[in-house]
């Protein structure tokens, strides 16, 4: 039964994780739009 | 057509003679081939009877990682000669290139399987209890379906890093099909314990789809590289 | 942040608030297997979402063969890396259902293994993306994607003919067999979630490429004019 919350909760981690991985890749980008502008 | 035929031909001709007089690719790949057999024999060390059972995923693994081997350096002439760019300025169709690349090493490493197969016979003491020549068919539909992407992938990973690690990563997943029927037919053949027709389909199906499509795609990855 | 984009996030926000209700409170506890098995209601959406992804990969890449628009391109990688998270997703939930369903951590079943082959084809994908150099990765990729594609029937066909050659134990009600009608509609609304978040990831991913694309390109015409002391359009 707990196997049921940890693969609903797996399922989360994962979809959170590459959040974080686009968020990350978003500040670097901002950061090199940046760079270009000046 | 017969344009195609021809310069195939000649592509293919020269392959098999600049390769004739180095034979460094032949050797090393015979070498490693036999290694892997070796090593394999300390890892396992199968009874007759279990050998049949086994032997067939040992001797193809072991055919796999040769053929990466051989596959690594499959453009690595061609790419030290600007051959490729020669190529893409001339009218000659793309396909002959990849065609004659392709049954070249489709050679050599049908010459690997012919001189180790005897050696995994005495190895693991094999008798194969099906019929024998239906292993010939299988060898040739699982080498070819190897080679033919194996050929296609060497051209797509010419301009990648870590270009010897990409090709075989590229390689695997996309094989498994075709490895499963070499490894389940092989097995069937020499178990005698069901029919390989099944097996010898897939492949055949596997070659057809695949030679298709990179005969497809080779002239727009050419001209990509 | 645009307002279209905001409206549509709290939409699937909601969307996978009342899915994940459905799937755990409205959704009738299945007989053999008791509530473990609504782990269902994650691993196959997000199963079907992963496998439209691809299907949405293979097609942005021959259009980028054809058309060599860079934003088929874009599209192509973006649907690739979020079919890969929604793969990985189904690979983690499948196990963690198997064990004590099943009591085995892993089978070499058609579906299991296929999906495994699937992330491993579309894995390998990325990384040939990454180490690629020169100006041509989209074209080679776009190769790439149509062997891998059309590889995933054949894989499933062997893998299939592959198992019944060598039958397994008999497993009762395998993830999919005899859907209780009280449970589509748990089912469908999962779906729908998995589906509308795989489009915000998908638009998020997308933006992103593009904008790689264009910093790119301004890059390269800032090279271009360094080397030449001119702009040239």
């Amino acid at each position: 039964m707990s196997n049921l919350y940890l693969a609903y909760a797996a399922t989360w981690i994962i979809h959170i994780v590459y959040i974080l991985f686009l968020s990350r890749k978003a500040a670097r980008l901002r950061a090199e739009v940046k760079e270009l502008e000046r | 057509m017969s344009d195609l035929a021809s310069l195939t031909g000649s592509n293919l001709a020269k392959d098999l003679r600049l390769e004739w007089r180095s034979k460094d690719a032949l050797n090393a790949m015979l070498f490693f081939a036999l290694l892997v057999a070796v090593i394999f024999s300390f890892s396992f060390d199968p009874t007759a009877e279990e050998s049949r059972q086994i032997a067939g995923g040992l001797i193809w693994v072991a055919f796999l990682f040769a053929a990466i081997v051989a596959l690594n350096q499959a453009w690595a002439r061609e790419l030290r000669n600007q051959v490729l760019d020669a190529y893409r300025v001339s009218p000659a169709p793309a396909n002959a290139l990849f065609l004659g690349k392709a049954l070249g090493n489709f050679i050599f490493i049908s010459v690997i399987e012919l001189l180790l197969a005897p050696l995994f016979v005495v190895f693991y003491n094999l008798r194969s209890i099906g019929p024998g020549y239906q292993l010939v068919i299988v060898a040739a539909l699982g080498t070819w379906a190897l080679v033919v992407n194996g050929t296609f992938f060497a051209a797509l990973s010419l301009r990648t890093r870590s270009r010897e690690v990409m090709l075989p990563l590229l390689l695997f997943p996309i094989s498994i099909p075709a490895l499963l029927g070499m490894v389940e037919g092989t097995t069937a053949i020499l178990t005698g314990e069901s029919s390989p027709r099944l097996w010898i389909s897939l492949l055949l199906v596997y070659d057809v789809v695949f030679t298709t499509i990179c005969l497809l795609l080779f002239e727009t990855v050419l001209h990509a590289e | 942040m645009r307002p279209g984009f905001l409206i549509y996030a709290l939409a699937t926000m909601a969307l996978l608030s009342y899915a994940l209700y459905q799937g755990m409170m409205v959704a009738p506890t299945e007989r053999t297997m008791g509530e473990i098995q609504r782990i269902f209601y994650y691993h196959v959406p997000s199963a079907w979402t992963a496998f439209l992804c691809f299907i949405a990969n293979f097609l942005a890449s021959i259009a980028y063969l054809v058309r060599r628009n860079p934003k088929a391109d874009a599209f192509a990688v973006t649907t690739a890396e979020v079919g890969v998270v929604f793969t990985t997703v189904v690979l983690i939930t499948g196990p963690l259902w198997a064990k004590p369903v099943w009591g085995i951590w892993w089978t070499w079943d058609a579906r299991l293994t296929t999906t495994l082959v699937l992330w491993l084809i579309y894995v390998s994908y990325l990384m040939f993306r990454r180490f690629s150099t020169g100006q041509q990765t989209a074209t080679l990729a776009a190769a790439l994607a149509i062997f891998g594609f059309i590889d995933v029937p054949i894989v499933y066909m062997s893998i299939r003919w592959w198992r019944t050659q060598h039958p397994k134990p008999v497993i009762a009600g395998g993830a999919g067999s005899g859907i209780d009608p009280e449970m589509w509609s748990a089912l469908l609304w999962n779906l729908a979630a998995f589906v509308a978040f795989a489009g915000l990831l998908i638009w998020v991913r997308y933006r992103l490429e593009r904008t790689r694309q264009q910093i790119d390109e301004l890059h390269a015409l800032q090279a271009l004019a360094s080397t030449e002391g001119t702009l040239t359009r």
